[in-house]
């Protein structure tokens, strides 16, 4: 028979009219800004700049090796090395940035800065709303808005975290483990090992 | 005091006419009665665009729009702002004059049609003798708007639009026509007034519509399914199919003109709407004789607003026809059915009244129907695709 | 001779001219419609609405249109120009000019019969139909066949070849 598809149909449809109404479930929009799925763990968009402690100038895991700067496929982060040394977050002497921008209306999220980074200085972000008024200064950001504590980071991406800090410790113990023994050995050959221990801390 | 409000409109036209001089009244009359007019229905437009919207992801399971204003009621509003301040861009090789005047064409020809429509009792812009004719006429000139948008863009896309979109029009315009000659015989009258106070009576506590006859619900269904193709809704919406075939003859229009397009639109679906409702429901009479204490402009709106409920619920269901599937639909479908129901509604009035011509009447339209739906299916085996070339 | 008279009686003068002397076919098309609109004008201003609305439903909704696909099916999407000869022309006007003195003629004689209007009929649809089924129902029943005769004509002429040849 003739349009009994279409009676099919608009039975269908009508369901689906009242049915919204009385039940919520039906109804699989999220209502963004007041309602939000939680992020899943992978989630990235752009780079920030880690910190160790509570002082983000003095707790910046980067070095200024420029690696990331070289790598990064569309050219985006923009690093000027400083002249002098800080100390570190170990209270090592270590080169810093004096700036670090990074332009993410250029950035592609490639995620290549972070895998190249020997530090473990540069993550990931989730944060998406980043609209801004000013086309070209707002969305270049530089040092101070990077900056971002290790317990952020630990809270975005746990999992990552947790593996990065524990390599990092390792590595902390390992290279307290090597200081205590050159001390050793300075105390008991105390000429000879003092320049290429010097050497080391570059 | 029902009969009070219902005139009342009548009645303030009246009373503020009388403070004008007699010179100035004819101008006066016409443009108090023209004004309410042009506001109501672009008003209507408003709200439908916002219930439709809410209507469709109701279907679907969405919200549709909900942020501008309370329920996003505010909506056509911010819609209305955005296409006035857009560009309008009009391409470099257009006839200019000719890509300006199809939208006001159109919106001026979607105005007029409404002089004819009662709109509630007394509430009639021009009375005409042959006010059935005029519609239709006056609708047709749609069809040359839509050419001259196409031409006039100077685009192959918009031409090859208005190419399509014409062939639908003057296809359904047929149906439309002769579905409603079945209305003109009955109420002997080409004006639309006699043919709503023809309708107007009761029998005990039913209305005496023409949708209550074997013809006049084959009309009445011939009818708002050729509206609908003649106003360009789903599943008729081939001219404007946006997302598969590129918007068909307005691609080239932008802003306002586009704008001016879309309200043509909806105004035209609310024009051969009112007129179904004229012909084959009533017009403004009440649906039963113990309602009529409501007002009459009341109940056309009601009536208007079912019938654009309707629409948007088959807008909800169906998916677009193809051309062919169109075409025959119309010529091998509709225009035979369309004829075999004025025979039918000819047989109906040599008959006298009783049981005999409504078993008649139904057995010519259900047999023909039947037949013209296996004939229209012939040869055509139903299938899943295979694309020669694509694997 | 009223205003409104004028204004449509120039709209249409306009039009109809213009559709002969623009160079764009289209414009032409258009001008056309613009003239056979204020004609309609015209039909109603005297009182003939069924004549008037006719005229805008056949003309306007289906020859201008019918006109108008013509010319973009059997010429190339550029703008066709037209460039008549001279001669063309001399002959085009000979030709408009004796059409106009026979048609004149017409008018000028057939006045005296005119000038005794009868009363204005009631309803002019009304008395429109009963004439067209009682006096010229045979007219009107040759009209009817000779247009389904050309309707099965341009199918036969539009089908495809290989079944008309089945």
């Amino acid at each position: 028979m003739l349009g009994e598809g279409i009676l099919k149909g608009l039975t269908e449809t009508a369901r689906n009219f009242l049915g919204s109404y009385v039940s919520k479930d039906r109804l699989t929009t999220i209502q963004f800004p007041e309602e939000r799925l939680p992020q899943i763990e992978a989630t990235r968009d752009f780079p920030f700049l880690v910190y160790d402690g509570t002082e983000w100038e003095a707790g910046l895991r980067c070095v200024s090796c420029q690696i990331c700067e070289k790598e990064c496929p569309p050219k985006c982060i923009y690093i000027e090395k400083s002249k002098d040394k800080k100390p570190d977050a170990t209270g090592k002497l270590q080169f810093y940035p004096t700036t670090f921008n990074i332009d993410i209306s250029v950035c592609m999220s490639c995620q290549i800065c972070v895998e190249v980074c020997p530090f473990d200085a540069i993550k990931m972000n989730v944060e998406f709303e980043m609209s801004s008024e000013d086309r070209f200064g707002g969305l270049l950001l530089r040092k101070e808005q990077l900056a971002k504590s290790n317990e952020y980071y630990n809270k975005i991406h746990p999992t990552e975290a947790t593996a990065v800090d524990a390599a990092l410790a390792e590595e902390r113990a390992k290279a307290e483990a090597k200081a205590r023994q050159t001390t050793e050995a300075k105390a008991a050959t105390p000429a000879p090992m003092a320049t290429p221990e010097a050497g080391e801390t570059k | 005091m029902p009969e009070m409000i219902d005139q009342i409109f009548v009645l303030l036209k009246h009373w503020l006419l009388a403070y004008v001089p007699a010179a100035l009244q004819p101008i006066v009359s016409a443009v108090l009665s023209v004004v309410p007019v042009l506001v109501a229905f672009p008003l209507l437009f408003a709200i439908t665009t916002v219930l439709e919207r809410k209507g469709l992801g109701r279907m679907q399971n969405r919200y549709g729009p909900n942020r501008v204003g309370p329920f996003g009621i505010l909506q056509p509003m911010a819609d209305g702002i955005k296409s006035l301040t857009k560009e309008d861009i009009i391409p470099r090789t257009a006839d200019q004059v000719v890509h300006f005047l199809a939208p006001v064409m159109l919106v001026i020809a979607s105005f007029v049609v409404y002089s004819v429509l009662p709109i509630g009792k007394n509430m009639v812009l021009a009375n005409l003798n042959a006010g059935v004719l005029f519609f239709f006429a006056v609708g047709s000139m749609v069809e040359l708007s839509v050419f001259m948008a196409g031409w006039s863009s100077r685009s192959k896309y918009s031409l090859l639009g208005a190419m399509r979109a014409i062939a639908q029009m003057i296809s359904y315009e047929m149906p439309l026509v002769l579905a409603s000659v079945v209305v003109i015989m009955a109420a002997g009258s080409l004006s639309t007034v006699a043919i709503v106070n023809m309708q107007a009576g009761y029998t005990g506590i039913w209305p005496r519509w023409y949708v209550f006859t074997p013809w006049g619900l084959t009309g009445f269904v011939i009818f708002m399914i050729a509206a609908t193709a003649e106003s360009n809704r789903c599943p008729f919406d081939m001219p404007e199919g946006e997302s598969e075939i590129i918007a068909g003859y307005y691609i080239e229009y932008s802003g306002f003109k586009f704008a001016l397009f879309f309200l043509g639109e909806y105004l035209g679906m609310f024009a051969t709407s009112a007129m179904a409702i004229t012909l084959f429901l009533g017009g403004w009479a009440a649906p039963f004789s113990f309602l009529t204490w409501i007002p009459s402009y009341v109940w056309f709106f009601v009536k208007l607003l079912i019938i654009i409920m309707a629409f948007i619920w088959v807008r909800g269901t169906l998916p677009r026809l193809r051309m062919d599937q169109l075409m025959n639909f119309a010529w091998k479908f509709m225009l035979p059915l369309s004829i075999i129901n004025i025979v039918g509604a000819g047989v109906w009035h040599l008959i006298p009244a009783g049981f005999t011509r409504w078993l008649i009447d139904s057995l010519l339209v259900i047999v023909s129907c039947v037949l013209l739906s296996r004939g229209i299916r012939r040869g055509k085996s139903f299938h899943v695709r295979t694309y020669r070339f694509a694997s | 001779m009223t205003i409104t008279f004028l204004l449509l009686a120039a709209t249409t003068i306009t039009g109809t001219a213009a559709a002969m002397s623009l160079k764009n076919l289209v414009h032409c098309v258009l001008a056309l419609t613009l003239g056979l609109v204020s004609l309609a004008a015209l039909y109603l201003q005297l009182g003939a609405q069924f004549v008037g609305f006719t005229q805008i439903l056949v003309y306007v909704g289906a020859v201008a249109i019918l006109a108008a696909f013509a010319i973009m099916m059997t010429r190339s999407a550029e703008p066709a120009v037209l460039t008549g000869s001279s001669s063309f022309r001399v002959s085009g006007a000979l030709i408009a000019l004796v059409v106009f003195a026979v048609l004149g003629w017409a008018v000028w004689s057939g006045t005296g019969a005119l000038a005794v209007l009868g009363p204005e009929p009631e309803a002019p649809v009304n008395e429109i139909g009963v004439a067209l089924m009682h006096r010229f129902v045979l007219p009107l029943e040759i009209i009817g066949l000779l247009l389904t005769a050309a309707l099965i004509g341009a199918g036969i002429l539009a089908m495809d070849e290989t079944r008309r040849t089945k």
